[in-house]
């Protein structure tokens, strides 16, 4: 049961074959088996996760269940719950327990879901390894001497060792396509404002985007159904009809042009991570659609500008944890200043106070001109490469990360190589673009995953181009051995 | 571009962060090389770009001027490591 | 040497919406601390701000009223700075790009020509709370109630040249935006702030001295007070040979003097930057006229009004416009009188002014109305009461005693008009005075005036006045 898709568990809850209160137990066994090993979770919710699927079972009894009531997921601890410990994997929200619930996982909970527990990340979702969370790395199920990938490690961890069958993810430079790619599994970064942040704890506003984390487009569809939507508590979701995502999953693609930006084919990417998407593309070429190289110029911009945006807004977003009305407080301050500086510089971890003093530059007297504004000036350049590259192709193709997973500790102590390992991903927050990574292949036992960029507010197209995909080959099904 | 110990500290004091002075060279190093990442951006020319500070170009919805919030202070209050007679407290501030 | 003055005006009013600017969380002033302070106005973590309509009509409208250009795209912009009672630690403000831009208002400091003075920009941001200093065992303790309430803060060129046309705009200012209805003016609440930068130049130069910026002038005395303390603070520091500084100076008003604020070791560097959590605000040209057609009678507009409508003189007028409450009273209490609107106008600016201010009332607690005041004054147009006999109306009236009719009624003050009656008291009057008739038919004019204080002493001040003067005139020939 436990490595069925949530369209195939949400049939089992539907036939009686199975009941919520045991699909939850099953997984909560798995998660507390498993979870010592991996650390994908922060906080499991046991407790809650059983009374919810209680009351999911009397919905399905009842008969007025929604497609998703009763399926268990988990949570990126990003996400506000109310009355459940919400860290942001932060010594600085050790303590915080969400006086609220955010909108996202509000819906998703309406909606008869049941949450298991909180996932583990990279602290306040600033990372690509999931080592930097207060609560220690996450381990990759494929080779738990590697990294995941991050920020949302502990998300794609549970979900590809079958201890969840979905999880919620947030994206910002890759964070939701980059674990997923190396951890085998679907994710999808929807386009910008169109799922709610209010209650996601912010990272860079104008970047971060939530969205799941699902074995297929099958099932991210049916997360999207519920996640997306306009929200009137956040400024920048944007009011638009919402398509119902599982309808055109099975439209045909004979024709549709595929764009190969050669910037993303380029020395950096590892051959043989190239080879499993060149085959990748050949099948799509099979299934009839037409295969077109590209330029986005601007490309090797992109992670330039991230670390100039990113940690300008990352700064003052993490200003309001300062020890007084919530989070973390140093013992015995001496005076104001005491009390801020000790309790932010305990409260937070190194990369986190990196990216904050970045960010403080840029932005300080004297610097914005050379590397805000320059950095706002060529987020629209990359923009625009993106909407003259649409104008001739209908989605954008490539490798989601250069390498496979590396290892744990590879590239801890250099953040400038880790930064780089974002490459093919930040462009599209940059743009605010939808994106996803889908299971491609293998190289030596690690799962490789390919890049779908759609036009805005596209996401049915890529899930539809994923789908098709997904039905003619079984990356996405595949599961590290030990967690089948 | 390369940053020296002064700008890390100055730094730190905006951003109201406690350094350990061990740490100053090592974040010297980190935020030097970051920098170095940063100045490719000095590449391209943008003279004639308009800045681009949100991915969509659309406008700010405005809500209807309505009390929708209850009070909530004892919940809220809950959160905080020090309160008295409603108010947060923090070391007394000389003005 | 002879120093020029130089003042411009930062004048922070909280507008009169009922939410916050960003928040659902009521701005009632007065709650117990930090109940209405919701999880925006908390700066907790995962929240976000909207912005509030009213707000940016009340903005928009003041930006009209002062013929300004209400910008069809402005920006809001963090400004970073840490302190206790700004939650996120960053205050979201307009910078580069405010709501309001460029506009002007006429001044006039009483005996001098009248100035304009410009309006740099208007700019919408979000209030801080406030740290309460009394002592928590030497802590001090937060109220974030006001964090979010919203701002719009009018910033002056450095137009003006005496701590007198600075109060002149202040109270200017002041009065517009109660016209408006954008904001209820209170400035013992705190709803209608100024900063002031002052810096002084020798006359004739062109280049600006170095200013100190005053905080903490919350009341007209104040402004003028602080300035003029300022003024000469730093003549005193130039002509010893000193350097102004450039700082924030905070005025004492116990000890009536600015004291440099002790900045902490850091130099302020706000790092503004545009709040990636909201959006452009946009305005077209419909709403901005929609706006337009919302705007009350100004304050200039209904001086002029006052002059030609009513035959008022240019300094009553400006009086009774100085606020839209008195405004609307005199011109209530005028339609209802009738006749002789000058006459209202000195009632309400003499008798009422000066029986509010004895209480320390407002206009607005006036226990006598627009209404009562207006119906006795057609009593004595109508010639029911003499004006003498009217200030007793008035103090009856003031003392919750009626209406004017129900007093001259219940006190029986209603004026004499019947000749047959007047002609009787004159006649005896007269033949009890043959001494002072004699004098006055030999030419000493001046004894009219004692004879007519006869006539009224007889009749305790309810005979006609002006039949009075006819009948006696006709007598005394």
């Amino acid at each position: 049961m436990h490595t069925k898709t949530i369209a195939q568990l949400s049939a089992a809850l539907r036939s009686g074959e199975v009941s919520s209160v045991e699909l939850t137990s099953l997984f909560l066994d798995r998660i507390k088996q498993h979870n010592p090993a991996l650390n994908c979770f922060i906080s499991i919710t046991e407790e809650q996760a059983l009374a919810a699927a209680a009351a999911a079972d009397r919905c399905l009894k009842a008969g007025d269940a929604a497609p998703l009531t009763g399926v268990p997921i988990a949570h990126k601890d990003i996400f506000c719950t109310q009355g459940v410990k919400t860290t942001c994997a932060s010594k600085m929200l050790d303590n915080f327990i969400a006086p609220y619930e955010s909108t996202c996982t509000a819906r998703i909970a309406e909606a008869g879901a049941v949450m298991l527990g909180k996932t583990n990340m990279d602290e306040f979702a600033m990372g690509s390894s999931n080592e930097t969370s207060y609560y220690g790395a996450v381990k990759n199920p494929w080779d738990q001497a590697r990294v995941p990938g991050g920020s949302s490690g502990g998300s794609v961890s549970a979900v590809a060792a079958r201890l969840a069958p979905a999880a919620t993810g947030t994206d910002t430079g890759g964070s939701i396509r980059q674990p997923a790619a190396l951890c085998g599994l679907t994710g999808l970064k929807p386009t910008y404002g169109r799922v709610s942040r209010f209650g996601m704890i912010a990272f860079a506003s104008s970047l971060d985007q939530a969205g799941p984390i699902t074995y297929s487009a099958e099932d991210a569809a049916l997360l999207m159904n519920l996640m997306a939507g306009f929200d009137e508590r956040d400024s920048t979701s944007v009011e638009r009809e919402v398509p119902d995502y599982s309808a055109g999953l099975d439209n045909g693609i004979e024709g549709l042009k595929i764009g190969l930006p050669k910037e993303y084919f380029d020395e950096g990417l590892d051959d043989n991570v190239a080879r499993v998407i060149d085959a990748a593309i050949k099948e799509y070429e099979a299934l009839g659609a037409i295969i077109k190289e590209i330029s986005l110029p601007n490309t090797g911009l992109a992670v330039p500008t991230y670390y100039v945006v990113a940690p300008a807004e990352c700064s003052t977003n993490l200003s309001r944890f300062d020890g007084v009305r919530f989070g973390h407080r140093c013992e015995d301050p001496e005076d104001l200043f005491d009390l801020y500086t000790r309790s932010r510089g305990e409260g937070f971890g190194a990369e986190v106070k990196r990216r904050i003093m970045i960010g403080t530059y840029v932005l300080s007297a004297g610097y914005y001109d050379a590397y805000y504004l320059k950095a706002q000036k060529i987020r629209r350049l990359i923009s625009d490469d993106f909407r003259a590259a649409f104008e001739t192709v209908d989605v954008i193709m490539g490798p989601t990360t250069p390498t496979t997973a590396f290892k744990l500790g590879e590239k801890a102590d250099d953040p400038v190589t880790m930064y780089l390992s974002d490459i093919y991903t930040i462009a599209v927050n940059m743009a605010g673009l939808p994106a996803a990574s889908i299971p491609a292949g293998f190289v030596d036992g690690l799962p490789v995953g390919l890049q779908l960029i759609g036009n805005y507010f596209e996401e049915s197209h890529l899930l539809n181009m994923a789908h098709k995909y997904q039905q003619v080959t079984d990356w996405h099904l595949q599961m590290p051995k030990e967690f089948q | 571009m390369s940053v020296d110990q002064s700008d890390i500290t100055k730094v730190a004091l905006l951003a109201r962060l406690k350094i350990d002075e061990a740490d100053v060279p090592q974040y010297v190093e980190n935020l030097s090389n970051i920098l170095d990442l940063v100045e490719q951006m000095g590449e391209v020319d943008t003279d004639n770009v308009v800045p681009m500070a949100h991915p969509l170009d659309a406008a700010q919805r405005l809500r209807v001027d309505e009390v929708t919030e209850t009070d909530q202070r004892d919940r809220f209050q809950a959160l905080a490591p020090q309160v008295e007679a409603g108010l947060y407290l923090v070391p007394k501030v000389i003005e | 040497m002879e120093w020029e003055i130089v003042i411009g005006l930062e004048i922070h009013t909280q507008l009169a919406t009922k939410s916050k600017i960003f928040s659902g969380a009521s701005t009632a002033y007065g709650a117990a601390p930090n109940t209405q302070a919701c999880a925006v106005d908390l700066g907790l973590p995962g929240v976000l701000p909207v912005l509030n309509r009213e707000a940016v009509r009340m903005a928009a409208k003041f930006g009209l009223a002062v013929g300004a250009r209400v910008s069809p795209r402005s920006v809001f912009a963090r400004k970073n700075y840490f302190y206790p009672d700004l939650p996120k630690g960053y205050q979201i403000s307009q910078f580069e790009l405010p709501v309001v831009e460029g506009g002007q208002l006429e001044i006039q400091v009483e005996g001098e020509a009248a100035r304009v003075i410009g309006i740099t920009r208007a700019h919408l941001e979000e209030d801080a709370g406030k740290s309460l200093h009394e002592d928590f065992h030497g802590s001090t303790g937060v109220d974030l109630n006001r964090a979010g309430t919203p701002l719009l803060e009018i910033v002056s060129e450095p137009d003006m040249r005496s701590a007198k046309e600075a109060v002149a705009y202040m109270k200017k200012i002041h009065s517009l935006v109660q016209y408006l209805e954008i904001c209820d003016g209170n400035m013992q609440e705190g709803s209608f702030r100024c900063d002031a930068n002052v810096s002084i130049r020798p006359k004739g130069q062109e280049a600006l001295g170095t200013r100190s910026e005053l905080k903490n002038l919350n009341s007209f005395r104040f402004v003028e007070r602080a300035i003029n303390f300022e003024v000469e603070r730093q003549i005193d520091v130039i002509e010893g040979g000193g350097k102004v500084v450039q700082e924030t100076r905070l005025y004492d008003s116990d000890k009536d003097e600015t004291r440099s604020m002790r900045s902490k070791e850091e130099a302020f560097d706000y790092r503004y930057f545009p709040d990636p959590d909201l959006l452009p605000l946009e305005l077209d040209e419909a709403y901005i006229e929609a706006v337009r057609k919302t705007l009350p009678e100004l304050p200039d507009e209904k001086k002029a009004r006052f002059i030609s409508e009513f035959g008022l003189a240019e300094y009553e007028a400006g009086v009774l416009t100085a606020s839209r409450e008195l405004a609307d009273y005199f011109e209530v209490a005028a339609r209802i009188a009738g006749d002789d609107a000058k006459r209202t106008a000195n009632w309400v600016m003499g008798d009422l002014l000066g029986a509010l201010n004895k209480e320390g009332k407002e206009i607005g607690e006036s226990p006598v109305s627009a209404e009562l005041l207006g119906g006795m004054l057609q009593r004595i147009n109508d010639n029911t009461i003499s004006g003498k006999i009217a200030k007793q109306v008035f103090e009856c009236m003031w003392n919750g005693e009626g209406d004017a009719d129900t007093v001259i009624e219940q006190k029986g003050l209603k004026q004499v008009t019947d000749s047959g009656a007047i002609e009787k008291i004159i006649d005896e009057i007269i033949a009890n005075n043959p001494q002072q008739l004699e004098q006055y038919r030999a030419g000493k004019d001046k004894l009219f005036g004692f004879f007519v204080g006869q006539v009224m002493k007889e009749t305790e001040g309810k005979a006609n006045p002006a039949q009075v003067n006819a009948l006696l005139k006709q007598k005394l020939a």
